[in-house]
């Protein structure tokens, strides 16, 4: 595949992001962010992001299994998730993190229970959305073209 | 003297340019973020995951002996403090505070981060003397509206003491954004004349969610 095949094939890729819901303006804004002088500013953003992901999901699940559950603990996991989606641009995660922390209020397990699977489907997907995004920029890169930017 | 702290620390700060930010979030993708946004309006960035790591850096850590948590610390220049509210342990309203308690610091402005945009939580912060909030996720175009405090580059570079007129921009409000383009001087006068109606009218229409 050539670069200009190659960077129609990312451009429509971010698009469907943004459209569905993956991915939010802030994505967008942490794009404009990246120069020559912090070339893998997103990339390592983004990494920061999965790391924080899997520990604060480990904490959530680690929490709702409890007996009886600190719905206060929960909810300052979730709290702390809601935040760096947000800073990311992960939409979805973020809106499902809102949900979660009604339900923490509520003090309904049930609830509780559901969005965090719901957090670790979500989470899931836009990992293999973002991380085939990056794979998409690498070739483009190897094969010497530029990055376009979703504007 | 305290005047006189504060003018030594200034003409300390005024054979350096650059603009020192401390910023203190515990999250670590905020704190990656708001470093690279500084940054790129060319500040120089000391970022922190704690309140007490703030203060420790100031030099306000109460586990000194009395003498030396006044906040002298030698070669010390921070121009503007940008903090995270809800943080666990010490809040950014307790760092607020702390900071506005001290003699040598209470002159440095401070500007509150949250994700939350609650006003009884924003007139709060104001009116504890924060010069600005921001609600999170935070943008390039959120810190460049922190241009008064020199972000960005500065204009006015020389502070004199006793000062009681504004540090001026000389460049008026462009956007709607920048909505505190005109924000009060970072002059002694206690944080009750800032205007927080006016200011809190211009938050609620200018924030969106």
């Amino acid at each position: 595949m050539d670069v200009l095949q190659l960077q129609r094939k990312l451009r429509e890729h971010q698009a469907a992001m943004l459209r569905e819901g993956f991915l939010d303006d802030q994505f967008s804004q942490l794009q404009k962010l990246q120069d020559e002088s912090s070339p893998d500013f997103v990339i390592e953003v983004v990494k920061m992001f999965f790391d924080d992901s899997e520990k604060l999901l480990n904490n959530m699940t680690r929490a709702l299994g409890q007996v009886p559950v600190d719905f206060k603990q929960v909810d300052a996991h979730v709290h702390q998730y809601k935040g760096s989606s947000a800073s990311v641009g992960a939409a979805r995660v973020k809106n499902v993190c809102a949900t979660f922390r009604n339900f923490c209020e509520t003090q309904n397990l049930e609830g509780c229970v559901r969005c965090l699977q719901q957090l670790q489907q979500e989470y899931s997907l836009l990992k293999n959305n973002l991380q085939y995004l990056f794979r998409l920029q690498e070739e483009i890169q190897a094969a010497g073209g530029s990055i376009p930017t979703i504007e | 003297m305290d005047c006189d702290g504060v003018v030594s620390g200034v003409r300390m700060g005024e054979a350096s340019e650059e603009v020192h930010v401390l910023a203190v979030d515990d999250s670590l993708v905020d704190r990656k973020v708001i470093e690279r946004l500084l940054k790129i309006l060319a500040c120089k960035v000391t970022a922190v995951d704690s309140g007490l790591r703030a203060l420790e850096y100031l030099g306000l850590d109460q586990h000194k002996i009395p003498s030396q948590s006044n906040g002298f610390v030698e070669g010390l220049k921070v121009d503007l403090i940008i903090t995270d509210y809800c943080m666990p342990g010490m809040t950014g309203y307790d760092l607020l505070k702390k900071i506005k308690e001290s003699s040598t610091f209470r002159e440095i402005p401070v500007v509150i981060m949250s994700s939350e945009n609650i006003l009884p939580r924003i007139d709060r912060c104001l009116e504890e003397g924060a010069e600005d909030f921001i609600v999170k996720p935070v943008k390039l175009s959120d810190v460049k509206r922190l241009k008064d405090y020199g972000v960005g580059g500065r204009i006015n570079k020389r502070k004199l003491p006793d000062t009681t007129e504004p540090d001026l921009s000389s460049s008026p409000p462009s956007d709607s954004s920048s909505l505190l383009s005109s924000s009060p001087s970072i002059s002694p006068s206690p944080p009750s004349i800032i205007d927080s109606p006016i200011r809190r009218l211009k938050m609620t229409t200018a924030t969106h969610d």
